[in-house]
């Protein structure tokens, strides 16, 4: 009798051993990694991100210092095709029309680029979270908020951006100095023009999340607002914060060097991607290099972060997950 | 259809009205001033007096007003004169004169106080229509031509999705998400400028188009602005069409069209196409205003002497007025294209109902 029982049992387990639970995030990883595109961008976003952090230790050269009787020479492989062209061995990228270092100059303008870039895009996912979590959290505020969303979203984005870095460029730079003053002002209006997408994302994630059984589990226990935004909410927004964090990165270092590009951006001596690009464009003809390698590395940089953003969101959503 | 139409049209006014606020009062903050470049012999009262001629010296609530009145009642008048007055089109109209105003100094009729630029001491709004088809041709053409290569190319790759084709497809389309124009500008003219020496590598804005050599030339310099933008264009359209052809494929529609025994080409080119376009157009209405921001850089790259080219001369130059009419100009295409965009929605797919 206890012997037929126990078949009973027996026939209700799995024949196989139980696999190893996995958390989520070992999952959302393994769905990365199936898709190589974004496994490569990640991974040029994260040396990019160490070559400009790590690069003037690696090369030692002053990119503002000028040289000016090395002025104009071509990068080392041009040797290759033209042998009468003038290479250096220690500038292996070049120099421009005043003996500065071109590779030195990259990892420089790189570090300019890049902190822009994760600073603005930062500040903006701060302001979008911060509006789409009030505005889909709180009904009074729902309202105006979207409105004043729609509002921002109907300016003309970068003839603003240009007027407002005209603007407020005498002020900062005399408070905080040429460099640090630039700084604040790009980071700053790169990120009060480009929250709006961020903004709307989290505030219709936020309305279908405050209806489900857990957020009224918390609130009968009397969680207070706060503690179910910080415990409940935001950690599932995580996912479309994520994503819209890489289109973000993506679109404020464009906008940086555009900036840059148009000479708005930072002090003439200060090199920035968008900076060397513009810089080199007048003599293209004779020295395309220069226009190429800053070129390059904003081109390559900003795929990388779409294609990581591509599979992050391929990664983050559970419905495609595990196909 | 109506009521929501006009019913936008009314809530785009407030919008406007809080758009052009905030122009307006960004550029009051301006440290700029428009009597710098005034000899220092000239007497301090007289410089007053042309300041107040420039229309500054009165509070700042009074000079948004007339800000207002000069740029939504003064500049249609003018139009409206105008086109009464030279165009072929409303030439044989009675003249009008909404915009004249009785002078009792001069004692004539004379036009009434327009916009007037810092920077070329006459009106705005007539450099606007100086430079609007320079910039209206090749933004213009780069649409149309990004829009007639991006349809085919999202069809096909949504119809062979996965497949070789798809795959070199989207990663055009991500460079082309990726590569700013202020490099694809320069790389384009290295390479068919530079080396290849196909087309010129400056926009020639003085170019008269007057026989077929002259329209051959005009072409061809028109060809790498065109293709620059229309890179952006297709990139993005075309992702659009791909995703929304993808969604139509799978509905029960195309399998029923399909067991009737229509070919494939009437199912996708007829069926599909159709459904899928709603989505797309929309898109496609979207992208217009901010492909006018786009082309500020391509104008400063090319040369081409537009309206974007003008915002950053009278940005430079701190010419304020036209700074502000033209950022307003701007933010006016952006809110009624965002309308005709929710019209046209609601137009073609008759499962959307706004009421």
């Amino acid at each position: 009798m206890t012997d037929m029982t126990e078949d009973h049992f027996a026939a209700l387990k799995d024949k196989e051993p139980a696999k190893e639970p996995r958390s989520q995030w070992q999952d959302v990883w393994s769905q990365f990694k199936k898709h190589k595109g974004a496994v490569f961008g990640g991974g040029f976003l994260l040396f990019i991100t160490l070559f400009v952090i790590f690069g003037p230790w690696i090369w030692d050269v002053d990119p503002k210092k000028l040289d000016i009787r090395n002025k104009d020479v071509r990068p080392i492989w041009t040797a290759l095709w033209n042998g009468d062209a003038k290479t250096l061995w220690y500038r292996p990228f070049g120099t421009d029309n005043l003996g500065r270092d071109l590779l030195a100059n990259i990892i420089a303008g790189g570090r300019a680029s890049m902190s822009v870039g994760w600073a603005a895009m930062i500040l903006s996912l701060i302001i979008g979270t911060g509006v789409g979590v009030l505005s889909g959290y709180f009904r009074r505020m729902d309202f105006w908020l979207m409105r004043f969303t729609d509002l921002v979203l109907s300016l003309p984005i970068l003839p603003l951006l240009l007027v407002a870095v005209v603007l407020f460029r005498q002020p900062l730079r005399s408070n905080f100095g040429p460099e640090m003053g630039m700084f604040i002002l790009i980071v700053g209006v790169i990120s009060v023009t480009s929250w709006m997408q961020t903004a709307r994302i989290v505030r219709g994630e936020i309305l279908a999340l405050k209806e489900r059984e857990f957020i009224l589990a918390a609130r009968s226990i009397g969680t207070s607002n706060a503690k179910i935004i910080t415990r409940h909410l935001l950690p599932n927004v995580i996912s479309p914060i994520m994503v819209s964090a890489t289109l973000g990165l993506a679109t404020a270092i464009i906008t940086e060097s555009a900036l840059s590009f148009l000479g708005f951006g930072f002090p003439s001596d200060f090199p920035t991607w968008g900076k060397l690009l513009a810089d080199a464009v007048p003599r293209m003809t004779e020295y395309p290099e220069r226009v190429m390698l800053p070129g390059i590395a904003i081109s390559l940089t900003v795929l990388g972060v779409n294609y990581l953003g591509d599979g992050l969101r391929d990664a983050l959503d559970p419905r495609i997950r595990g196909r | 259809m109506l009521t929501f139409t006009i019913r936008r049209l009314i809530l785009s006014v407030p919008t406007l009205l809080f758009i052009s606020l905030v122009i307006f009062l960004l550029l009051q903050l301006a440290p700029g001033d428009p009597m710098a470049q005034v000899p220092l012999t000239v007497p301090p009262e007289i410089k007053e007096k042309m300041r107040e001629a420039l229309g500054l010296g009165q509070p700042i609530h009074i000079q948004y007003i007339k800000w207002l009145y000069q740029f939504f009642i003064v500049e249609p008048q003018v139009m409206i004169d105008w086109m009464t007055r030279d165009t072929f089109l409303f030439g044989w109209l009675p003249d009008t004169q909404f915009s004249m105003v009785y002078n009792a100094d001069l004692d004539r009729m004379v036009t009434e106080q327009r916009v007037i630029s810092w920077q070329w001491r006459g009106p705005v709004m007539d450099v606007v229509i100086q430079r609007l088809p320079q910039t209206l041709w090749v933004v213009g053409m780069a649409y149309v031509v990004g829009i007639l290569i991006s349809i085919p190319i999202g069809i096909y790759s949504a119809y062979r999705q996965y497949s070789v084709f798809d795959q070199a497809g989207t990663f055009i389309t991500m460079i082309g998400f990726s590569v700013p124009p202020f490099f694809t500008g320069p790389l384009l003219g290295i390479i068919f400028a530079v080396q290849l020496g196909w087309f010129p590598l400056l926009y020639d804005t003085t170019h008269e188009v007057n026989n077929w050599d002259t329209f051959v030339t005009q072409l061809k310099q028109m060809v790498l602005p065109v293709m620059v933008l229309a890179l952006q264009t297709t990139a993005q359209i075309s992702r659009y069409m791909r995703a929304s052809v993808l969604d139509n494929l799978n509905q029960d529609y195309v399998r029923t069209a399909r067991s009737k025994g229509l070919s494939e080409a009437v199912v996708v080119m007829v069926h599909v196409l159709r459904n899928s376009m709603i989505p797309v157009i929309t898109v496609i209405a979207l992208g217009i205003p901010s492909i006018f921001g786009g082309a500020i850089i391509t104008e400063v790259v090319f040369g081409v002497s537009g309206i974007g080219d003008m915002f950053i001369r009278a940005l430079l130059s701190n010419d304020l007025p036209t700074v502000q009419t033209l950022a307003f100009i701007f933010a006016i295409l952006i809110v009624m294209f965002n309308l005709l965009a929710d019209v046209l929605y609601g137009v073609f797919d008759p499962r959307i109902r706004y009421d």
